[in-house]
């Protein structure tokens, strides 16, 4: 896959890096602040899109990443069905209960499980939507080759 | 506010028939995207900034994957000639949507206004929610505690998705 000119490639070394972390953000408080998992997995996912379409990249590299990613995607989904399990296991013994302590409402470590779920369920998004991505990226690659 | 959500209807409904229309495969994905973003500003008039967030990044990345991967191959318009088959299914399908139609209306007459049937529930969550969970984002306290099976249904959704994806796209890339 072809790069971009010099000044898309310098726009995104300034601004991937922020976009990454702004991802985290919303997912790390997804439970004081609007959004979560959900929002903050698909803006990490956009900024690994911004990298490949403005840098390029090898066809062997792809599918490298697409490997990774695909196995990423499998352990967190698993992680969060862990999560949820493990209410069997404490307290009132029901799947899917918030068994850690709650806390108080307002401050970064609190609410429990919930914040878990976000991490996890983030991760998820985000390689779930990279593999969609490197998946046509690379089926395009090879059908024009 | 009503007033101007029907403004940004109109606006998207005319965005989804000129991308029928359009006889550039870019201008019609450009003016689907008329669509998604109308959509965030509904949201945020309808004060649902979680929805907004999602809305704007998931139509951002696909708005990019489009153009990007799947436009750069086949960027013509396929021709389809109408005969008598299309003529049918056409029928069929304004058949359904009069009759459907007519259904809806007779069923919303017995609702309340807009929302107000669904307080009671709503209720209910809003005011044990910060408690029980602990959480001060209401919407990801109901998300992930109260609708816990909610959520992993659409996280298995999206996975079943990727799989898909993947063995397709493999199948045809080694022929």
């Amino acid at each position: 896959m072809q790069g971009m000119s010099v000044i898309v490639k310098k726009v995104t070394q300034l601004i991937a890096g922020i976009i990454f972390l702004y991802g985290i953000y919303i997912i790390i408080h997804g439970h004081l602040t609007p959004g979560g998992g959900f929002a903050g997995g698909a803006l990490i996912a956009g900024s690994f899109i911004l990298l490949i379409l403005a840098f390029g990249s090898d066809i062997l590299k792809l599918k490298q990443e697409e490997t990774g990613s695909s196995i990423t995607e499998n352990i967190a989904i698993l992680m969060v069905l862990l999560i949820a399990v493990m209410g069997l296991l404490f307290g009132a013994k029901v799947f899917f209960i918030n068994y850690l302590p709650v806390g108080t409402a307002g401050k970064l470590i609190s609410a429990g499980v919930i914040p878990l779920y976000n991490i996890f369920i983030g991760i998820e998004v985000a390689a779930a939507i990279l593999t969609i991505f490197l998946a046509l990226v690379i089926f395009k690659e090879e059908s024009t080759k | 506010m009503e007033l101007a959500i029907s403004i940004i209807l109109i606006f998207m409904i005319t965005g989804a028939i000129f991308a029928i229309h359009a006889k550039d495969l870019l201008s019609a994905v450009i003016s689907c995207g008329i669509v998604g973003y109308g959509l965030v500003i509904c949201f945020l008039l309808l004060q649902a900034p979680d929805l907004a967030i999602v809305q704007i990044v998931v139509e951002t990345i696909t708005l990019v994957i489009m153009v990007a991967v799947v436009l750069s191959s086949t960027r013509e318009e396929i021709k389809v000639k109408y005969g008598s088959n299309e003529i049918i299914s056409t029928l069929t399908g304004v058949l359904v949507v009069v009759v459907l139609f007519y259904f809806f209306t007779l069923a919303t007459r017995h609702l309340d206004h807009l929302g107000s049937h669904a307080l009671r529930m709503a209720n209910a969550y809003v005011d044990g929610a910060a408690e029980k969970t602990g959480s001060a984002n209401l919407v990801t306290g109901v998300l992930f505690d109260f609708r816990g099976y909610d959520t992993l249904g659409e996280t298995v959704i999206l996975i079943t998705a990727v799989l898909g994806v993947i063995t397709i796209l493999r199948i045809k890339g080694k022929n």
